[in-house]
């Protein structure tokens, strides 16, 4: 049930409201405490032997020359391991997939971790490694996804027996019926490229089996649901012998920071030795055996529309190559299901699913969670349906578009949309890019030669889930709910105190908690102490994932203050000789509503609460003044019907893209001199927070759609496995980014508030898309295969030189 | 063999006896304890272990702790003023909330101090130009742009006082 807030949008004084944010202090000061800043006494070091294979057996590991050198400690092979845990969980069931921290028998991927090598140092540990000797028997290997599909393809787990993990085609509504109705189709083909939001932070952990308390303590760069719950598993050990401390400062995630690996070996050889391990990757262990590589796509998209350019129906085949580590990775091709019709009323559509195994580097979660790949085939195939008729892409976009009077919407594969107005927003887009003029500019520079194009682009953003995808891609997971709690202690002095389930990556949570819990209880949000809880001293919590703290910490906050609210008020008018209804709550003091000199602060009645039993109110027997709530997601709580259709999350943001593009000639170099933004995420919690969200997404959007790719060569190596060939924009390639802002707030939620961490991602790709193949579109030239690099886009110019 | 260096950290002489391979950074982090520099790349490209080397941002994993011998660091700890409160252009950075994980931050800060120490007032352009050997995955630049801005407005206004003394 989610609590309502006892202000609205015209008595707030902090919700929405410009205020520091708490956590930026001790980063400007250089004393954030993230996981490299912790140092545990004896702490030991790993550090990684890894393949240089993509497929091959392991015949032999020569370690007597590491052992030998003094300093080292320990060293580590995956039989051994394999021999005394059980493999990393998999999101969909495939029992035969079969994954440990250390390569078992065979390695299936360049960088795959083999041997760990444990010293007094780094550098120790690091010279160790290179004297290690390991003998391998090449296997065949397939890089190329649609010939892994092949079943003659080698099989990168063999017992599995395929390398297709998952396929599933879902058809929502009369799709058949849909496509014979309409006038027009089109299809075409899109290439979504291997990239990842890199953070500038690699993953790191120390682990510390406490052997008196029989715990193993954990610090980590994290931000991963069931994090504890997966080491245990693969540990062997209870779920409660495992504390994960959220407070360490996690240095960007973005989705990628899961770690479970890292940590199921640091555990395991902390439990082993009865010391301290550290293992902090390294760039390169991390860019070639971190497994955090994103989505890497091929869509086949097909569309029927009328001829006023209104899509009844819509075909989507995705082809995801998930690499040689699974994990949570094909569960990614479960969130785009939640808004599969991005903004449009699209009657039906099939969607085709399949998650392929590479003999390529593990794939994780990313950043809205593989819906960014999936709006750039839906918004190209409205820019394609526009250009086929003629029409302007955005009038057929506001053809399209559901109306602020429909919602809430029912889309065709089962999620209601909450609310939105996104004829306004893209309106607010339009009049801040000033788009008459824009549309000129366009036009000048192509009479003087230029290359240039606008992009329009929108999206959906679903936040808040109940992670339904699980149980819809794997019936054996019955998951329905995806809880989220805050904990609020008033002391006696009337200090307050909260307590939050989760590590922090950069979103600003003790911000959000303060916020709100100051709003609620009419106390400055800077006098609110915000704790990190660990993973055995906190309520249940599911991490900053899928946009989902504004909507599900803000709503916990939001009931723990009212049950707070509600024992002041009850507490105060015992004291004030009277019944509750004849005292109000304001501003951290409850007053008789008939003589508000008579009143009570409320640290007086949080002394009440904790010393004078016998001025506590008859019926309250529990000392104290202390709250915790924990919410259920809204609208949560259903599985899949058996046509794979739920409701996967409960509110919808929503954003326009409008940029400008020019691609130089002949070298193929973009620039983006405009780029705007409207967006609507509701109720705005911290208005800079939510800037840096948007702005930073849309930079991470630009990234992928322009530069970022995790090459591999016919022979499996990876050749962009540093920042020198993985390219990532830099203050020069991200324009000055300008957003305009609108606010429908959901009904669903404490103060109207939805999601914002993502939206950036979701549309800045599409946008870019778009603009480019506008840029393309007077030379009958087209590129659909993301990154749109420098590269790529000379050599389709090529030709065009002779066309001047 | 290990070998004697003397150098001065934020205005401190420091003495230490470091391995020849030792990186500058580590050197910081590990053995003067100052966590505040942040290891990224360790190849010099995203920019989070910069210092102020002799007064110029370098990067610190680049160089070792012997070549540091006999020179002068300014590290994030470094940026405050002299009674201990925050820096202009560190509170600018607060003001815009120019961060998000803060990883990258005390990088970005250096950088940022390196460009207004020689040009109080440089233009957008300038600034991006400054900070383009930084990595930023949080923030899209464009609030860190904004505080360099301030804080080369607000510095050039009071160029000696703290913020905490204007009115």
């Amino acid at each position: 049930m989610t609590e309502l807030s006892m202000t609205g949008p015209s008595n707030r004084r902090f919700v929405s409201v410009k205020r520091r944010p708490k956590e930026d202090g001790r980063f400007i000061s250089g004393s954030g405490r993230f996981v490299g800043d912790i140092k545990r006494p004896g702490m030991l070091h790993i550090a990684l032997v890894t393949s240089p294979y993509p497929a091959a057996r392991i015949l032999s590991i020569e370690t007597g020359a590491a052992l030998a050198l003094p300093g080292v400690v320990a060293i580590l092979d995956g039989a051994a391991l394999a021999a005394v845990s059980n493999p990393l969980a998999n999101a969909v069931h495939t029992p035969g997939v079969r994954c440990y921290s250390l390569a078992n028998e065979v390695v299936r991927y360049v960088g795959e971790w083999v041997v760990a090598v444990v010293a007094e140092t780094r550098t120790l540990a690091e010279d160790a490694a290179e004297l290690i000797e390991i003998d391998y028997e090449a296997l065949p290997f397939v890089v190329d996804a649609e010939e892994a599909l092949d079943p003659t393809a080698p099989p990168v787990h063999a017992a599995h027996g395929s390398n297709v993990l998952y396929h599933r085609t879902f058809t929502w509504g009369p799709v058949a019926e849909d496509f014979a109705s309409q006038p027009n189709q089109l299809s075409f083909d899109l290439r979504w490229g291997r990239s990842a939001p890199i953070p500038v932070e690699t993953f790191g952990v120390v682990a510390e089996w406490d052997a008196g308390a029989e715990i193993l303590e954990v610090w980590a760069s994290i931000q991963m649901p069931s994090y504890g719950e997966q080491i245990s598993g693969a540990l062997g050990i209870p779920f409660n012998q495992v504390r994960a401390h959220y407070d360490v400062d996690v240095g960007g995630s973005y989705g990628v920071k899961r770690g479970i690996k890292h940590t199921v070996l640091a555990g395991f050889l902390a439990r082993k030795l009865g010391r301290a391990v550290r293992l902090v990757e390294d760039r390169l262990e991390n860019m070639v055996g971190g497994d955090m590589h994103g989505p890497d796509r091929e869509f086949r998209v097909a569309v029927a529309f009328d001829d006023q350019g209104l899509v009844r129906s819509m075909k989507l085949r995705v082809r995801e190559d998930v690499g040689g580590h699974t994990g949570r990775a094909p569960f990614q091709l479960g969130k785009p299901v939640s808004a599969i019709v991005g903004a449009y009323q699209i009657n039906s559509v099939e969607y085709e699913a399949i998650a392929v195994s590479t003999n390529k580097t593990g794939q994780t979660a990313v950043r809205g969670f593989g819906m960014s790949p999936t709006n750039v085939a839906i918004e190209t195939a409205i820019d394609k349906v526009a250009r086929q008729l003629g029409l302007s892409r955005l009038v057929v976009r506001q053809r399209n578009f559901i109306r602020a009077d429909q919602f809430p919407y029912l889309i065709p594969s089962g999620s209601e949309y909450d609310s939105g107005d996104y004829h306004t927003v893209l309106g607010k887009a339009w009049d801040l890019a000033q788009l008459d003029r824009l549309l000129e500019r366009r036009d000048a520079a192509r009479r003087v030669g230029k290359i240039a194009g606008i992009g329009f682009a929108t999206c959906l953003e679903p936040g808040g889930g109940n992670s339904a995808f699980e149980p819809l891609l794997n019936p054996k997971n019955e998951t329905t709910t995806w809880p989220e709690s805050c904990v609020i202690k008033v002391d006696r002095t009337g200090g307050i105190t909260a307590i939050i389930a989760t590590s922090t990556s950069g979103q600003g949570h003790e911000t959000l908690a303060a916020t709100i819990i100051g709003e609620e209880l009419g106390i400055d949000p800077n006098l609110i102490r915000v704790l990190h809880s660990d993973t055995l001293s906190g309520m249940p919590g599911n991490t900053p994932v899928a946009s989902r703290m504004a909507i599900m910490l803000g709503g916990a906050a939001t009931g723990a203050a009212g049950i707070i609210r509600n024992k002041a008020i009850r507490i105060g008018a015992h004291n004030l000789s009277c019944v509750p209804d004849q005292v109000a709550y304001r501003d951290g003091v409850v007053f008789r509503l008939d003589d508000p000199s008579q009143q009570l602060t409320l640290g007086r009645i949080a002394l009440i609460a904790h010393r004078e039993f016998h001025n506590m109110p008859p019926g309250m027997a529990e000392p104290g003044l202390q709250a915790v709530h924990v919410l259920q997601v809204p609208k949560g709580g259903s599985l899949p019907t058996a046509d794979g259709r739920v409701q996967m999350y409960p509110c919808y943001s929503f954003s326009a893209h409008i940029v400008y593009a020019e691609i130089d000639r002949l070298t193929g170099k973009v620039t983006l001199p405009d780029y705007v933004i409207a967006h609507d995420c509701g109720t705005v919690i911290n208005p800079d927070i939510v800037r840096g969200m948007v702005i930073g997404g849309a930079a991470h959007g630009i990234g992928a759609a322009l530069y970022e790719e995790f090459t591999y060569d016919d022979t499996g190596q990876l050749l962009s496995g540093s920042f020198v060939d993985y390219v990532m924009p830099s203050a020069l390639e991200v324009p000055n980014i300008k957003l305009a802002e609108h606010c429908t707030p959901s009904p669903l939620t404490s103060h109207g508030q939805k999601g914002v961490g993502e939206g950036g991602y979701l549309g800045a790709p599409a946008a870019v898309t778009s603009a480019i193949n506008d840029a393309l579109s007077p030379f009958n030239l087209e590129c659909l295969t993301l990154p749109m690099r420098a590269s790529l886009l000379s050599d389709l110019l090529v030709d065009t030189e002779t066309l001047r | 063999m290990s070998r004697k260096i003397s150098l001065t950290v934020n205005g401190a002489a420091l003495e230490a006896v470091v391995e020849p391979r030792l990186t500058l950074v580590d050197f910081l982090r590990d053995q003067a304890g100052l966590t505040g520099t942040h290891v990224g790349c360790e190849h010099g490209v995203c920019g989070a272990c910069s210092v102020l080397f002799d007064g110029a941002p370098i990067r610190s994993c680049l160089m070792f702790a012997v070549q540091a011998d006999g020179h002068a660091m300014t590290t994030v700890e470094g940026l405050r003023d002299e009674d201990g409160s925050l820096g202009v252009l560190q509170d600018s950075f607060w003001e815009t909330h120019a961060l998000q994980c803060g990883y990258c931050t005390p990088g970005m800060l250096i950088a940022a101090e390196g460009l207004l120490s020689s040009n109080p007032d440089p233009t957008d352009a300038e600034i991006r130009e400054a900070i383009a050997g930084n990595l930023c995955r949080c923030t899209g630049y464009v609030q860190i742009v904004e505080a360099i801005r301030l804080a080369a407005a607000r510095r050039r206004q009071q160029p000696v006082t703290p913020m905490g003394d204007q009115g």
